[in-house]
């Protein structure tokens, strides 16, 4: 493994891999090896020695660090300042067994966004600047760090969620916001999957501004049944009324109950890490996009092809699945994702090298992005057959 | 003054046959080739600029877009995509040897899906036009530039548009889920659709703000929002800059975001003043006009909080809205301020740079002092949640000398903005206003890099040729 000490070290070990035609994986502390197909390269690339925060101004709402520095570490900095990451990208150590915590780097380079997505935007959203390093070894710069900047190609969109295929990011500027003074959050028990995203989806419409609204059909520690769960992040006094708010108007959709803030954080933590999925070791994890009344029909097809096990986010258009690694289970979750978008979150490399880890993209944008990725990648030598084989 | 490149004799020569053949691709009503209806569409919001184009076509349909798009590509001919024309970089601006394809007749609603929040429309709609068909639901889309009454949805995907409430709501951006996107050899793809987030290269991403460089989009997926229970606005007023910048770095470190919070300076109260009467303080240095959501409770709360913020600051006067009247009112000034301008100047050129808001202070001083230097005016008003300033620098367009002026003096502001950690465009995009000035932004490498981006959309770079990318240093533009 080569670990540089700054972007220098970064740019220089790209260059000699270029030179050489050697592919190279990227990785920050490789909590997502398991994540999409397996790499083929002899040698890894990790920016965990790129760390620390270069400029962090609250008044400002932005926050620059190296691409290596741990999320606990930007947390924390944030929270001094009561202020956190908008996307509230989860913390994947449990779901793929490893005890580092995630870079700011690998977070944004796969998009990472949790529950707070449905209203506040995805990781890409706040990615208001990047420094990269090119296949080649070039540095590069795209955005800034101001909010609004339409100024050329936003290439920041392109390398988030390029999973290092594109550039190895070396320092990213985020947007942030302030910390909800409060929160807490409505408990619907609900029938079925199908009756929880319609309650979710009239929650979403009122005007209280939900920040999370999740579905766990196995329930949730002592709470037993389908919940819909609809959070509610703000003053303390606007947490109050509009949770009582909700509470009125969403009466028909099932018994209610309501979680103080500290319950409320504890349970929506989990959600975020998909901790209520409780995956078997053996088994493999997807993860589904869908326009939420989608998703019903989805799960119902997922639970008759196999023991799927579900957990539902963004008001019912993420979908979390837990199922045998199999490419028959695989097959039914293409399936049942077609419309939409699907991702091999974790499973055994035989299965992530078997199978497509997300969907094909149409004829001419494939083409388009193999050109892409030439400018950029010419040698091919960046995380090779990360996505796609 | 900015140049566009040569026309390419060849094709200028085979005007007569191009307009035939497009007569023949596409209903006749579709295609615009006489001298008296082209002439509508020689500029856009720049309107220093003009140029007749070769041709004009009105498509009605995706597949006839397609269809104008293989024929361009299969003949070498350069395309110039046109939504309402409201750009104010010139980012519209024909090109001679150039069709312009417009989308305004492209205007269908296609579906709303409340349950899903979200609406599919065709890139003619325009950006009232989505919120009008929701707001019986009561329902919004969110970014909402000034221009919304006449500016369309995709000329908004084109220059990642913004407006007064995007520093709670996002830019158009944040607020996409799909398009339909033709590219330049006709091909026709979904990107994105109904769904958040889609695995893979960010293609929605890359094309949103890429002002017609990379492919045309002719159906938008955006998301529909339910509105606030209410809205209400006050006003601050301050003796100095310096002090007003101040109230806003409190207010955002209480953790208080507002939905909107602008800044005005004095000459720009005064322009609305004049023009409103909608009570500004005429003896203030710096004003704000900030709203907040919610229910009647709620802002009351909030304008409370804000209101006690702000007094630690020494106002000159603070104005609380009691109703939604009172609020319309506080707007109104703030609404017609470009209109306001207007009306103080013959003419004023309209800038759009971003800084870091803890430099504004620095940045006002400045430009203050650029004013004195060129002997031009200008009024400043602000998005100081997102540091994106507007400096309407005010000249009389029948004197070119004082055109000359006016222009050298935005380029000193936009790369005084670059110079404090900014960027040249915060919403109104580079299009061949602030081409040239793109050196002061990236490095050589870095702008051959987007460049290639663009090739590998558009390798023979017929879409918008000379708009965003200086022509000096580009190789691939056969002049
Ligand atoms: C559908 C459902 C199923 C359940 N199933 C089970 C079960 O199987 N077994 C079991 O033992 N329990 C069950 N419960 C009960 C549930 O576990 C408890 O209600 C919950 O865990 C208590 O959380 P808490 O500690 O925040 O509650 P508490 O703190 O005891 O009370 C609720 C909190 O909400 C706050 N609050 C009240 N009103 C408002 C408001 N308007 N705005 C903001 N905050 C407010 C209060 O300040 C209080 O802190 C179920 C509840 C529901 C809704
Ligand atoms: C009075 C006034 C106020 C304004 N206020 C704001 C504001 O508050 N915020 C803001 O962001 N902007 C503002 N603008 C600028 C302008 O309205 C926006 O940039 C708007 O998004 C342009 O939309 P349009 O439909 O007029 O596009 P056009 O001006 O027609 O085109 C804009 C660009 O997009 C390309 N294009 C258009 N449609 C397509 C398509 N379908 N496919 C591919 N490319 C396409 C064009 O080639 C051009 O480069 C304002 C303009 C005016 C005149």
């Amino acid at each position: 493994m080569i670990a540089p000490g700054d972007e220098a070290g970064v740019a220089e070990a790209v260059r000699a891999a270029h030179a050489a035609r050697e592919p190279l994986a990227i990785e920050g502390r490789g909590t997502k090896r398991a994540m999409l197909r397996p790499v083929q390269a002899a040698r890894t690339l990790s920016t965990r020695g790129l760390t620390g925060i270069t400029l962090y101004r609250p008044t400002e709402l932005v926050i620059s660090a190296r691409a290596g520095t741990p999320i606990p570490e930007i947390e924390a900095a944030l929270a001094e300042h009561n202020q956190q990451l908008i996307a509230e990208p989860p913390d994947t150590r449990a779901l793929f067994g490893v005890e580092e915590p995630a870079t700011l780097g690998g977070v944004v380079g796969a998009n990472l966004s949790g529950p707070r997505r449905i209203t506040w935007g995805a990781m890409r959203d706040h990615v208001l600047g990047i420094r990269a390093v090119n296949g080649t070894g070039e540095v590069f710069r795209s955005g800034g760090r101001v909010l609004k900047n339409v100024t050329g190609l936003d290439l920041c969109k392109l390398l988030t969620g390029a999973h290092g295929t594109l550039g190895v990011l070396t320092e990213i500027t985020l947007k942030v916001l302030p910390r909800g003074e409060s929160s807490g959050s409505l408990v619907l028990r609900v029938a079925d999957i199908a009756s929880g995203v319609r309650a979710l989806s009239a929650a979403l419409g009122t005007p209280y501004g939900v920040s999370g609204a999740a579905l766990l059909p196995e329930g949730h520690g002592a709470m037993q049944g389908c919940l819909a769960i609809a959070r509610i992040e703000d003053f303390a006094e606007s947490v109050t009324y509009r949770l009582d708010r909700l509470r009125a108007e969403l009466a028909a959709h099932g018994e209610a109950a309501l979680l103080g803030r500290e319950a409320s954080e504890a349970l929506w933590r989990d959600i975020r890490d998909a901790a209520p999925l409780n995956p078997a070791p053996e088994e493999a994890v997807w993860r589904l996009s869908l326009a939420p009344s989608r998703a019903p029909a989805a799960c119902a097809a997922l639970r008759q092809a196999f023991d799927a096990k579900l957990l539902l986010d963004w008001g019912g258009g993420l979908v979390w699945v837990a199922g045998p690694a199999t490419e028959a289970a695989h097959g039914a979750v293409m399936q049942a994702a077609a419309g939409g978008s699907f991702t091999l979150f974790r499973g055994p490399d035989a299965l992530r090298a078997a199978v497509p880890v997300l969907p094909a993209e149409p004829l001419p944008l494939a083409a388009i992005g193999a050109r892409v990725k030439s400018v950029l990648d010419p040698a091919g030598i960046l995380n090779p057959g990360r996505l796609r084989a | 003054m900015i140049s566009l490149p040569e026309p390419k004799p060849e094709i200028l020569a085979r005007r007569a046959s191009i307009l035939a053949d497009l007569a023949r691709l596409l209903p006749a009503d579709a295609v615009i080739g006489e001298e008296i209806r082209l002439r509508p569409y020689e500029t856009d919001g720049l309107s220093a600029y003009r140029q007749m184009p070769l041709a004009v076509v009105l498509p009605r349909t995706t597949q006839e877009v397609a269809e104008v798009l293989r024929y361009c590509h299969a003949n070498e001919i350069r395309v110039v995509p046109r939504g309402a024309g409201t750009s104010l970089s010139g980012g519209a601006l024909p090109l001679a040897d150039a069709v312009v394809i417009g989308l305004m007749r492209m205007n269908r609603i296609r579906e709303i899906n409340f349950e899903d929040r979200y609406a599919v429309v065709e890139a003619g709609v325009t950006n009232i036009g989505i919120t009008k068909a929701v707001e019986g639901e009561g329902f919004f889309y969110a970014p909402d530039p000034s221009s919304q009454l006449a500016c369309m949805i995709g000329g908004n995907v084109m220059m990642n548009s913004g407006g007064a409430h995007c520093l709670k709501y996002g830019v158009t951006a944040n607020n996409l889920l799909g398009v339909t996107f033709v590219t330049i050899e006709g091909e026709v793809v979904e990107i994105g659709g109904t769904h958040l987030d889609a695995a893979g290269y960010d293609w929605l991403g890359l094309i949103t703000g890429s002002e017609g460089q990379l492919g045309m989009v002719t159906e938008v997926t955006v998301r529909i929002l339910r509105g606030p229970e209410g809205a209400r606005a006050m006003l601050a007023a301050f003796d100095s800059v310096e002090v007003a910048g101040k109230a806003v770095d409190a207010i955002i470190g209480a953790g208080v975001i507002p939905v909107a919070l602008e800044f005005m300076d004095k000459p720009c109260i005064h322009a609305c003043e004049a023009f409103a009467h909608a009570g500004y303080p005429l003896d203030a240095e710096a004003m704000l006009i900030i709203e907040v959501e919610g229910s009647q409770a709620e802002q009351d709360m909030l304008l409370g909080r804000i209101r006690d913020i702000c007094a630690q600051f020494k106002p000159i006067s603070m104005k609380l809205a009691e109703s939604a009247e009172q609020s319309l009112a506080i707007w109104k000034g703030r609404k017609g301020a470009f209109g306001a301008v207007g009306r103080i100047s013959p003419d004023y050129l309209c800038m759009d740079g971003t800084i870091p808001t803890g430099e504004l202070p620095f940045v006002l001083r400045r430009i203050g002092e650029m004013s004195t230097q060129y002997g031009l005016g200008v009024a400043n008003v602000f998005h100081a949640g997102d540091g994106n300033l507007h400096p309407l620098i005010m000249f009389d367009a029948n004197d070119p000398e004082s055109f000359r002026k006016a222009e050298a003096f935005g380029a000193d502001i936009l790369k005084l903005c670059v110079e404090v950690g900014g960027c040249l465009t915060g919403e109104h995009g580079v299009g061949v206003e602030k081409r040239d000035l793109m050196t002061a932004q990236f490095t050589a490498r870095e702008l051959d890099l987007q460049r290639d981006i663009k090739s590998a959309f558009d390798p023979g770079w017929l879409l918008n040729t000379a708009k965003v990318f200086p022509l000096e240093g580009n190789a691939r533009i056969a002049a």
